[in-house]
């Protein structure tokens, strides 16, 4: 995507990223030199419009977190940059946040905030919850005193428990409500975008069903943003906007739920769809077998990054780097056989 | 389709009841669960966390340890049409047993393998422990291959030719040995090994047997740990959610191995999960634990497209599916804890249709005829006649 977009479409924009890359350096020898890179995230553009839920998919190792981490300026950015639209900065203008720090850098957290995987490791053990859950409004300045306290109890009947479990600690709670305790936490400094990294992959069937219906709640009430980074297809389905498709540092699809659940087209996300279990003993499909594992992103392949794996390869392929292409109505994939695999998508079929 | 008792099933399970006796109290794990595993089939388990899926299988295997007990119940192997009580059996027996007739896919593979032994070290161990017979026979038909093509040194394969021999008739004797098993069997061994990896489709498998757990990416290291369990061609395989650690892609290729492994080897297979996707793919039969009861026993279409149990069907219907919008039901309260669980049906403080009965007794499993009159039972009073 570039940034050439109207002036309707600028406004509504909540976040732009232009070419972000994340690199980590692999040093070694008696003076550490670079030897080498982990390309984690490379060289990736997106657009996030105010008030959506965006799904990044992708496999363990693809640079899903890495990439949602860098947004938060939790890692620093080797390349690129990551405009963001903060009411606060001047009145809806896109601003360069990979230039900001000090007072600015913290101010902006504010409105960005993120709820982590594990709620086991993400809560700190020795804190109460009163506590988890203040130390943000006290940082920010947002609240003192008995404001405060009512303030968490607020968070807290928000997202389903109420104000008897301020003064407990973490391990006093199921997984599922220490969950709960990680969102309101995350929305305590009243954030305008919120990064969800897996948030239920952590929890049972019946538990992640509360916290989806529950973000789904949360997420109209206070009017949010959310980045969801999953690697289950059927809850991204179930809860995002858009999705878009992460391979090894880069975005090969990205397009409406409902249209690349319809008609995916690129072989990745074709195979990751033909992948998944369905709950219905009635719908059996064709998996489509992946061979071998994600190539190591340090070395990744040449010319498309997918072709090793990929049942359609050509020479092509192997040459020449796809860029992501508009396939029409906000639908872009990096395929050079994408004409191709609209033909044989057919005989691919995941679903009856 | 086996019923415990009849001839068909090759694993009986009756009244198990399993408690583990913590500081805090006894947490009742396991309360009097009964289920048979049919000849060739394979038996979903499904559940939350902390339903006693695993307590389940690892005491089939008598892997309880203290301060967990199996306080009551029989689990019966029907092995050569004479039923053994695994629960009574000695040490020495379960340890014939383990790995060799019944073998177990551990959740995790990267911790289930020992990072300091190579794969050869792990993978060879089975063949080593329950198939010396057949690895001494290999090995004096090599010797005997020397000998006849007048190899030298002459007298050194004689005399490997007696050492193994003696092996062999010790082997026969005694399905269990320790101590040395000497080059030429752990070489025999290697070999086996590697036609078996080769067998599970990982790529390049002599140079893969001599590398160690770590070098290894989390869908090898899981084919790994299969190779072990399926080393022995055992009767039962038990698959304690071999899929959940790892990426869809990976998960497609290791359950259409499963798969396939199963045709070829006619193995019965114990596959636990908590994904109702995975188990709607490759089960037969399903089995619902919640809290330590069975609440419901189908077979796996019926058990998805008419499930009784409120607790199945509330299941089922909190898992997001395709083109179903808004929001998803889910089943209010959370799992009891098993120190003390609820009087009666365990179900009953988060049942929408609980009833009088429900606090008070515990219900029976109660048998249903599906629509081909196979048995579908069901452990809820509403289906009492």
């Amino acid at each position: 995507m570039t940034c050439n977009e109207t002036e309707a479409r600028v406004l509504s924009e909540l976040l732009e990223i232009q070419n972000l890359k994340t690199y980590y350096p692999i040093r070694s020898g008696v003076i550490q030199t670079t030897k080498n890179y982990v390309r984690a995230v490379d060289d990736v553009s997106l657009i996030l419009v105010k008030g959506e839920c965006l799904g990044l998919v992708g496999e363990s190792g693809c640079g899903k977190t890495t990439l949602g981490k860098t947004l938060l300026r939790l890692e620093k950015p080797s390349a690129g940059a990551v405009y963001f639209n903060s009411e606060e900065n001047g009145g809806g203008k896109l601003l360069d946040i990979t230039t900001f720090s000090g007072n600015r850098l913290k101010q902006l957290r504010k409105r960005m905030q993120i709820v982590f995987q594990d709620p086991t490791t993400s809560l700190n053990p020795r804190m109460l919850i009163k506590n988890i859950i203040g130390e943000g409004i006290t940082i920010y300045n947002l609240a003192r005193g008995r404001e405060k306290i009512d303030r968490v109890a607020e968070l807290l009947n928000s997202v389903g428990l109420n104000r008897d479990h301020m003064m407990r600690y973490p391990h006093e709670f199921s997984g599922g409500q220490r969950q709960r305790i990680a969102i309101a936490r995350a929305l305590s400094t009243k954030p305008d975008f919120v990064i969800l990294d897996e948030p239920t992959s952590a929890l049972d069937v019946s538990v992640q069903a509360q916290i989806l219906n529950l973000l789904i709640d949360l997420k109209n009430e206070y009017n949010l943003t959310y980045l969801f980074i999953t690697h289950h297809l059927l809850v991204v389905e179930h809860i995002s906007d858009r999705i878009a498709v992460m391979y090894l540092g880069k975005i090969v699809e990205i397009s409406r739920t409902k249209t690349l659940f319809a008609g995916a087209l690129h072989p990745y996300t074709i195979a990751l769809l033909s992948a998944i279990p369905y709950p219905d003993p009635d719908i059996r499909r064709k998996r489509i077998i992946l061979t071998g594992d994600v190539p190591n992103p340090i070395d990744p392949p040449e010319g498309c990054r997918f072709h090793p794996r990929c049942w359609l390869a050509v020479e092509r392929c192997r040459i020449e780097e796809p860029l992501l292409e508009d396939a029409g109505d906000g639908h872009f994939v990096a395929c050079h056989r994408k004409d191709d695999l609209a033909a044989e998508y057919h005989t691919h079929r995941y679903r009856r | 389709m086996a019923e415990p008792g009849t001839t068909d099933s090759i694993l009986d399970i009756e009244n198990l009841k399993v408690n583990f006796y913590t500081y805090e109290g006894v947490v009742r794990a396991i309360d009097e669960i009964s289920f048979g595993l049919a000849n060739g089939e394979t038996l979903g388990i499904v559940g939350e966390t902390g339903c006693g899926k695993s307590v389940t299988v690892l005491s089939i295997l008598n892997l309880i340890l203290p301060p967990g007990k199996i306080e009551d119940g029989t689990i019966l192997y029907h092995e050569n049409d004479s039923p053994v009580n695994l629960v009574e059996q000695s040490d020495e027996f379960m340890r014939a047993i383990r790995g060799n007739e019944i073998s177990m896919i551990f959740q995790e593979a990267g911790n289930a393998l020992n990072p300091v032994l190579s794969i050869n070290r792990q993978v060879s161990e089975s063949f080593l422990l329950h198939r010396q017979e057949e690895l001494c026979t290999l090995v004096l038909k090599n010797i005997e291959k020397n000998l006849q093509k007048k190899r030298w040194p002459g007298l050194l394969l004689r005399y490997q030719k007696a050492k193994y021999t003696g092996k062999l008739r010790k082997a026969r004797g005694n399905n269990l040995q320790y101590g040395r098993y000497g080059r030429l069997l752990k070489r025999q061994a290697t070999e086996l090994s590697i036609k078996l990896l080769e067998s599970l489709g990982i790529p390049n498998p002599s140079e893969v047997i001599l590398r160690y757990p770590h070098e290894l990416s989390g869908g090898m290291q899981q084919r790994v740990v299969i190779s072990m369990a399926l080393a022995c061609n055992p009767s039962i395989l038990i698959a304690d959610e071999p899929t959940s650690n790892l990426d869809v892609t990976i998960q497609a290729q290791i359950l259409t191995l499963i798969e396939e492994l199963k045709d070829k080897y006619r193995s019965s297979i114990l596959f636990i999960t908590h994904d109702l996707g995975v188990v709607s793919e490759i089960a037969n039969r399903v089995i619902v634990l919640y809290a330590g009861t069975l609440v419901e026993f189908a077979r796996v279409r019926e058990l998805f497209k008419k499930p009784l149990h409120p607790y199945t069907r509330a299941l089922l219907r909190s898992v997001p599916t395709p083109g179903k919008n808004g929001r998803l039901e889910s089943i209010r309260g959370n799992v009891p804890n098993l120190l003390n669980p609820p009087s009666g049906c365990r179900f009953h403080p988060r049942c929408p249709e609980a009833m009088e009965i429900c606090t008070q007794q515990k219900p029976a499993l109660y048998v249903r005829k599906d629509r081909d009159g196979e048995k579908h039972m069901v452990a809820c009073f509403l289906y009492k006649e």
